[in-house]
């Protein structure tokens, strides 16, 4: 079917919401609530825009299209509604872009940008810090959240770990850990789903402070080194220290939708850690330990292992696998240990 | 001819004796289920859209349009609800009839059970009530009883069991996704419609929600008929409407009255006038969220589009009535203060924006406001009503507005003179000692907690500005009236 936005003809499938069609075809339209994993929530207002026919504003998230639809997302009624809306979210908090993590990939920032809002011009008084810093990887600045709800759906509903809930009413509604706890002390896993769902600072992760912008980072596409469900993950990489300074899950992979675990998304730290080996080492007559070249430390391994064979035969070696690496470097193990070394004695530490 | 009351929500309070179902059957209780039961259920609907009954909770939704909109869809469960939530400060309209005459609603939600198709119904009731919820306990155990709830009542085959569950008071629990929600026991924040109660409700399944008072005029209809009702009342608006006048009238409390009635004679002939036979100023309907409606306004006839037009709207039928004495800007202030505190905090606008209301009303009424405040005011209101999304966001506004269209002048004198006519605003006062008075006895000087007055003993006393902070304890001790408040 085709649908009029602003005055052009798209083509939108049934079903389809306003929203999702004009982010089909690039339109923008301010939206802080709705995202794809969670749904509709109709909570921010943000995405009022006027349809011809229908009375009054309509929620741009939650409207369906209809065959010539005739939509205006930029009618000066439209525009009027947009701007308070996030006016009003910035004058309700407080907003220091200069040093928040979220810099460049606020999605607030990015509607007040659009909607040429320099500064709040709501504000009543000087809010007082108001954040959390008590959980181990996240960090929570309750005077950026904007309360759209993403992290508590995505909590409750994708990772369906049930810590996040809204508490209190009207101006005073704040996201709260098992019924008001510390985020350090309730029973968050961590898995910082809502840090990746959150479209502002209020939930960042606390590794991130001060580390290379994001637009600053290339975007690595990987797989999880850890466990064998095999999380497709976006690497955050500052190029000029080659240092990860982020990671997020892949919201387009088929086998995690954007969901990482705790190790996953924030154990990133070996990569770079100064006891990490870079060689081979063979350990000395005193015990301690020299480097070698691959090619010095797997004849050594060779000649042990066919020593062993020899002498004891081939089912006194086992094998170990592991999960850190690819079902290919697995299947070719298991090969190399029967065919090679010659025993069925092969195990697999299957997670880690 | 002087406006007269007529009782129809009300035919049996005080009449009856509520804990008694024999008193109501006596009053021909419980016949209109009997004579709807032999019929269809889609007679029944008829009856009652025929009749012209609209919601009287607040939306004026034509009844039996949403009873057959309840009726329509196919499924293995429905539900009735009766929202008793009653929310509006100063309103007792429902816990009124359900006090007096608890067995009329009982009776209307079998009816509607019976035309729409459920078997069980709900009554929501505010905790703070528990008269109201003694007397529905008594009157529900008396109708299963009797026969008359329950299964297969009067062996039609048709059954209904009605249960109470109860609100803990929060406003938005009567809007009524919202007090679905809270039945689910979850928080109690509205869902955006469609899709309607009527198709989507209670545990997911089609359903019927309408207030106490709408309920209480089913059994009249039925049984006097449809063109009884439609006969009483204004083209668009039949029956009558309980009001809870309050405010400053020499006659407070419940009344009912044809719809049709106009505000003057509401307040002057059925309310008695104004309380010490002061001037009018203003009159408040539709609950916290109306408008307030003046002097040029008092010959609109009350029914739900009227009102509207006017600038305000029916509601539940609380009506607060002010005088000369009254501040109009500190009256939004006051109506702002309830819904910011009544928001439920899921929508920005209402959320964020009422706060922001009330902030910039609280400037104007400490003398800080500016001219582009009320541009702001405006601005603002507008807003909130076109984007929050439910009926208290929507409404909210309201009395912001309508204090500006109707009492500009207001807004301006605090504004720019600096000033409340009406003395309400502590913060505009000045405290000045009227010298020809003052006769040096230091009572007002002792009195004072902010050491704002000097003079010495027999001579004229001065109060300083800077310091004074208003508390009025001067005037009080003066007891030569040389203390003036300007
Ligand atoms: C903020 C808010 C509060 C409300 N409170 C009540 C209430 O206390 N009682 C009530 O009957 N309806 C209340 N309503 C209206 C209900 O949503 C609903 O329209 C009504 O119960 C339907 O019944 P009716 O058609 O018989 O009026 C409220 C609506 C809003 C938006
Ligand atoms: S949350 Fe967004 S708008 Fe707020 S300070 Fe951070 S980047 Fe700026
Ligand atoms: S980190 Fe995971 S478990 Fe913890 S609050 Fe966020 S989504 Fe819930
Ligand atoms: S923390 Fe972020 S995701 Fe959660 S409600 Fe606040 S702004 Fe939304
Ligand atoms: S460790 Fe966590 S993130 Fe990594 S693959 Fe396993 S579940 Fe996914
Ligand atoms: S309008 Fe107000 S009460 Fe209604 S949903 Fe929004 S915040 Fe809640
Ligand atoms: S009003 Fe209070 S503070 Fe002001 S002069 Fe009188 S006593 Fe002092
Ligand atoms: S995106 Fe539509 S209401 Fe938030």
């Amino acid at each position: 079917m085709l649908v009029t936005i602003n005055g052009k003809q798209y083509e939108a499938e049934a079903g389809q919401t306003i929203l999702q069609v004009a982010k089909k075809h690039g339109l923008y339209i301010p939206s802080l609530c709705y995202h794809q994993k969670v749904g509709v929530a109709g909570k921010c207002r943000a995405c009022v825009v006027e349809v011809e026919g229908m009375r009054g504003l309509q929620t741009s998230c939650s409207v369906v299209v209809r065959d010539g639809m005739n939509v205006s997302t930029r009618s000066e009624k439209a525009l009027q509604a947009q701007k308070l809306v996030v006016d009003l979210l910035l004058s309700s908090g407080k907003h220091d872009c200069l040093s928040c993590a979220q810099n460049g990939k606020c999605e607030l920032q990015d509607a007040a940008y659009y909607l040429g809002i320099e500064r709040p011009t709501l504000v009543f008084s000087d809010l007082e810090p108001h954040g959390d810093e008590s959980s181990e990887f996240i960090k929570v600045d309750h005077n950026k959240c904007i309360s759209c709800g993403r992290c508590v759906a995505a909590c409750q509903k994708t990772v369906t770990n049930d810590v996040l809930d809204f508490g209190y009413r009207g101006a005073n509604t704040e996201i709260v850990f098992d019924d008001g706890k510390l985020m350090g002390k309730s029973t968050c896993v961590q898995c910082g789903e809502c840090v990746q769902i959150c479209p502002v600072g209020a939930l960042t992760e606390k590794k991130v402070a001060g580390q290379a912008r994001y637009w600053e980072t290339e975007k690595v596409k990987s797989v999880c080194p850890y466990c064998g469900v095999g999380c497709t993950m976006e690497i955050h990489v500052d190029r000029k220290l080659n240092k990860i300074v982020r990671v997020n899950g892949d919201e387009n992979s088929p086998v995690n939708e954007g969901m990482l675990c705790v190790k996953g998304r924030f154990g990133y730290d070996f990569v770079d850690h100064s006891d990490r080996l870079t060689s081979p080492m063979i350990r000395n007559d005193d015990g301690s330990f020299r480097k070698a070249s691959w090619d010095e430390a797997l004849d050594l391994v060779a000649t042990k292992l066919n020593d062993i064979k020899v002498k004891h035969g081939t089912d006194k070696i086992m094998g170990l696998a592991s999960a850190k690496v690819t079902n290919e470097e697995n299947y070719t193990f298991q090969k190399f240990m029967r065919t090679v070394i010659g025993t069925n004695n092969i195990d697999h530490c299957a997670r880690l | 001819m002087k406006a007269q009351q007529l009782k129809i929500a009300l035919r049996n309070c005080g009449f009856i004796d509520p804990e008694e179902i024999q008193d109501y059957i006596a009053n021909e209780g419980y016949l209109a289920l009997a004579s709807s039961l032999s019929g269809s259920r889609q007679a029944v609907i008829e009856t009652i859209k025929k009749s012209g009954l609209r919601g009287r909770g607040g939306g004026g939704f034509a009844t039996g349009l949403k009873w057959e909109f309840a009726a329509k869809p196919e499924a293995d469960r429905k539900f009735v609800v009766c929202n008793a939530d009653e929310g509006d400060p100063g309103a007792f309209m429902d816990r009124a009839v359900l006090e007096g005459d608890p067995h009329s609603v009982l009776e209307a939600m079998a009816i509607c059970g019976y035309a729409i198709g459920a078997d069980e119904g709900y009554i929501y009731i505010r905790a703070e009530y528990p008269l109201a919820i003694k007397r529905l306990r008594i009157a529900i155990a008396q109708a299963e009883e009797a026969g008359l709830l329950g299964e297969n009542i009067l062996n039609s085959g048709f059954s209904f069991k009605i249960k109470l569950k109860y609100g803990a008071g929060a406003f938005v629990c009567g809007e009524e996704t919202a007090l679905i929600k809270s039945m689910e026991g979850h928080r109690g924040e509205p869902v955006s419609k469609p899709p309607f109660p009527a198709t989507k409700g209670y545990r997911g399944k089609p359903t019927n929600v309408n207030n106490v008072e709408t309920f209480a005029n089913v059994p009249a209809i039925i049984n006097r008929g449809a063109d009884w009702f439609a006969a009483i009342g204004t083209e668009k608006s039949k029956g009558t409407k309980v009001f809870a006048l309050a405010g400053k009238v020499k006659k407070v409390g419940l009344v009912e009255v044809p719809m049709g009635t106009t505000l003057r004679q509401l307040i002057y002939e059925i309310g008695g006038g104004i309380l010490g036979d002061k001037q009018f100023q203003a009159v408040q309907t539709g609950g916290p969220s109306g408008g307030c409606l003046t002097v040029k306004h008092l010959d609109t006839p009350i029914d739900y589009e009227s009102l509207i037009a006017a600038g305000s709207m029916m509601g539940s039928g609380g009506m607060i009535v002010m005088d000369e004495d009254d501040c109009m800007v500190a009256v939004a202030q006051f109506y702002l203060d309830f819904t910011m505190e009544e928001s439920c905090g899921k929508c920005v606008p209402c959320r964020e924006g009422n706060k922001a209301l009330y902030n910039i009303l609280h400037k104007i009424t400490h003398g800080e406001g500016t001219m582009a405040d009320i541009d702001r005011l405006k601005e603002l209101a507008v807003v909130i009503k076109s984007t929050s999304l439910c009926g208290l966001g929507q409404t909210a506004p309201n009395p912001v507005l309508s204090t500006i269209n109707n009492f500009y002048d207001d807004y301006v004198q605090h504004i720019v003179d600096k000033k409340c006519r009406a003395k309400r605003c502590r913060a505009l006062l000045e405290y000045r000692v009227v010298e020809e008075n003052c006769i040096g006895c230091g009572a007002c000087k002792r009195a004072c907690p902010a050491d704002a007055i000097t003079g010495e003993l027999k001579q004229k006393h001065f109060i300083d500005q800077e310091k004074c902070i208003k508390c009025g304890a001067c005037h009080q001790k003066c007891k030569f009236n040389a203390i003036a408040i300007d």
